[in-house]
């Protein structure tokens, strides 16, 4: 492994408190130096990040590998490097393959898989039950032992709300997260975009905000209730930010996600992209993005995660009302965040500790950091780089996102994960 | 310049009012065919219309073909009993499949919203939709603006109330757009459970109570209650209904003396509609069925010429 000198990046680790100039020293796989002036050792990889983001690689809580079972969606292998493409260099993988990732031979099947690919870190998130199926608890320790990294039936959401009570329960003696994907399904049943004007200028049925609400509520409750800890993931109603707000105020230990989509976009995307922008929950109106905006800025929601949902056009090239849910988002969620410190909503190390510091800590996993001795799992970015969203472009094996064919600006430009080069765009070393 | 400017009829969204004045204008014209001994003229001979009904439909099916039939267009049914829908064959499969035995037009009905613009997205057929989900019914809004014509001589200023289930209605919804795109004014009326947010966005006023939707009305337009479209029971009862929302003899006295009747059918008759009101000479339901051959005649021969002028180099 060749040890690299980056120098003169920008360099923001908020976990460090750091956002300046500075070179990072990486020998044998580990940060050996964070400073100024660092001399280059002997048979070092030099490289001149000026102008370039030099950040903690960034830690997606929330991403659909589609292995085992829909590989011709993604892979294990595919997803890790569109992965590490957008700089990220771990991501948390959702239980909703084929079969569910309910036993621990499913966890560890991921875990080899992932290690073969080489590329970003998989921690996979088991299921709360049994193939999904909201009836019996999966064996959590047997899971935590094989390498999962919290729960969550992501997709379908525990209807019982006395499982879901005992589920909180049995985390909160191991310590263990539960991740929530709230939503009521007997409001949201059949729906496929937001209830509103859209929903109504498009005659298809919608998903009302009170579905997401009724359901965070719920799970926050039974959080203070149990004393577990919570995960909500991607909110996307002002609703939902309120009660999590609130909560937090009182010191249940909840925390909570968003993805780009909902701070970039509104239901009116619907009108222009169609299948391409129907995701669950789905996109909301203007008042429910500044709200989620509001809620990163004032901390209420503590990361920003993909929900990178891949699928092919078997699903997504069929009548908007059967085709399947979500977009992929890996490769974009940097420029789709870096436009928030654009528009002066956030500041940079915001957006790192959102995107890499807290995600991190949450999932108690190594990374989110550049302290010397860390790993070096580190991302470059170059914030004023555009590139075209193009099928050409993406890692993914899918490209279904509203994004493709518009232009974004910043990019990962170079990945390190354990100190080894895994994606490069500085066109040196490698 | 007699051409429609989209070579599909997807929706009213979709059209603007220079497409609509012609359907009727043109719809106006061939409807004196239907009375003739002969009803059949030349346009569409060497045509071939296909109808995908993918949901049962008895007039919508019947008026479609009819109307393809008296052009001498060649008209093929297919029906989703009858079709590898069944086997579980895509709809953009089975079109593209259609689509390479060149076919002229296609017209599909559809269970769910937004069928008809997917598959115009794909094709290269004009498609024209009638009736997707519960989104449009383009055809029938243009036959109900063709009945509320001919009975007014215009269209414009009138007042027009549509009591029933908007929200799960492709008909209230396009002729809600149609209406209002015209220039009339559009009230609709319905229990909460029936009615869609922001009903204002397609062009229509909300009512509280259905005396008031009817004060003044010249067009009453009764839905049915469209039971298929949702799981729960979305009234208590259908007598509760009809005792809300029935049309009878005397709520139909708040509306204008000249005040027409209508009903997109099939009637349930004794609950959106009492029964001595659909005998009533103030009905026109009969004459909207018979009007329906007539605008799908003129969206048929328009779609045509506008193809085949676009084919031409677009004279």
């Amino acid at each position: 492994m060749t040890d690299l000198l980056l120098r003169n990046g920008r360099i923001i680790d908020p976990a460090n408190g750091l956002d300046g100039p500075g070179d990072i020293l990486v020998r044998n796989g580990r940060i050996e130096a964070v400073g100024h002036g660092i001399p280059a050792p002997d048979a070092c990889l030099l490289l001149d990040v000026t102008g370039k983001w030099v950040t903690p690689g960034l830690v997606d809580l929330h991403v659909h590998l589609r292995e085992p079972g829909e590989e011709y969606k993604e892979t294990i292998e595919s997803g890790t490097r569109a992965a590490v493409a957008g700089g990220f260099t771990a991501v948390a993988a959702m239980p909703n393959t084929l079969p569910p990732n309910d036993s621990a031979a499913v966890t560890r099947f991921i875990l080899e898989r992932a290690r073969d690919a080489g590329n970003a870190r998989v921690h996979p998130v088991a299921a709360i039950t049994r193939g999904r199926a909201g009836k019996e608890l999966t064996e959590f320790d047997d899971l935590l032992r094989a390498g999962a990294v919290a729960f969550s039936d992501d997709g379908s959401p525990v209807q019982d709300a006395g499982l879901m009570r005992i589920a909180l329960e049995y985390a909160q003696g191991l310590d263990a997260l539960i991740i929530s994907h709230a939503e009521e399904p007997a409001l949201s049943e059949g729906g496929c975009v937001n209830e509103g004007r859209i929903s109504t200028l498009l005659g298809l049925k919608g998903i009302p905000w009170a579905a997401e609400d009724i359901a965070v509520f719920r799970d926050v409750a039974l959080a203070e209730l149990t004393g577990a800890r919570l995960h909500i993931a991607h909110v996307s109603t002002r609703g939902a930010v309120e009660i999590i707000r609130r909560a937090k105020g009182r010191g249940v230990r909840v925390s909570a996600e968003t993805a780009p989509h909902y701070f970039s976009l509104t239901e009116e995307a619907v009108l222009d992209f169609d299948t391409r922008a129907k995701m669950n929950p789905p996109l909301r109106t203007e008042e429910d993005r500044q709200a989620i905006i509001e809620g990163l800025a004032d901390g209420t929601l503590d990361v920003i995660a993909t929900d990178h949902a891949p699928h092919s056009s078997l699903e997504k090239d069929v009548e908007f009302p059967l085709a399947a849910s979500g977009i992929i988002g890996l490769e974009t969620a940097f420029p789709l965040s870096l436009a928030l410190v654009r528009a002066g909503r956030l500041d940079p190390a915001h957006i790192i500790r959102l995107l890499s510091t807290t995600p991190a800590q949450i999932l108690r996993i190594p990374g989110g950091t550049l302290s010397p001795g860390d790993r070096a799992d580190i991302a470059v970015f170059d914030p004023e780089r555009s590139f075209e969203v193009t099928p050409e472009n993406l890692c993914s094996k899918s490209h279904n996102t509203p994004f493709l064919g518009t232009t974004l600006t910043g990019r990962a430009v170079l990945t390190l994960v354990g100190g080894r080069i895994v994606h490069n765009l500085l066109g040196v070393g490698g | 310049m007699n051409r429609l400017s989209s070579r599909h009829v997807l929706g009213i969204e979709h059209m603007t009012v220079r497409d609509v004045e012609l359907v009727l204008d043109t719809a106006d014209a061939l409807k004196d065919i239907l009375d003739r001994p002969i009803k059949k003229v030349p346009p569409l001979r060497g045509r071939s219309v296909v109808h995908l009904f993918f949901e049962p439909s008895t007039r919508t099916r019947l008026s479609f073909e009819l109307a393809a039939k008296r052009l001498s267009a060649d008209t093929i049914s297919v029906s989703a009993a009858s079709s590898s829908v069944v086997k579980g064959e895509s709809l953009l499969d089975t079109a593209l499949n259609i689509e390479a035995m060149r076919p002229d037009i296609i017209v599909l009905r559809h269970p769910l919203s937004r069928a008809p613009h997917f598959l115009a997205r794909h094709v290269d057929t004009p498609v024209i939709n009638a009736g997707d989900g519960t989104n449009e019914h383009p055809s029938q809004a243009l036959l109900d603006l063709f009945t509320v014509r001919e009975r007014f001589g215009r269209i414009a200023g009138l007042r027009i109330a549509i009591i029933g289930d908007i929200a799960h209605s492709r008909v209230a919804h396009s002729d809600i757009r149609a209406f209002s795109k015209m220039g009339a004014e559009v009230t609709v009326c319905g229990p909460g459970t029936m009615m869609p947010p922001y009903v204002e966005a397609l062009g229509a006023r909300s009512a509280r109570c259905v005396e008031e939707a009817l004060d003044g009305a010249d067009v009453v337009m009764a839905l049915r209650i469209q039971k298929e479209r949702e799981r729960r029971a979305l009234v208590p009862s259908i007598r509760e209904y009809a005792q809300l929302y029935g049309i009878t003899r005397e709520r139909l006295r708040l509306a204008s003396p000249d005040v027409v009747l209508m009903h997109p059918g099939p009637v349930n008759q004794g609950v959106e509609i009492a029964p001595d009101v659909f005998e009533d000479p103030r009905s026109v339901i009969l004459d909207q069925v018979t009007n329906g051959v007539a605008v799908r005649m003129a969206l048929l021969s328009l779609l045509i010429i506008s193809d085949t002028n676009r084919e031409g180099g677009g004279t």
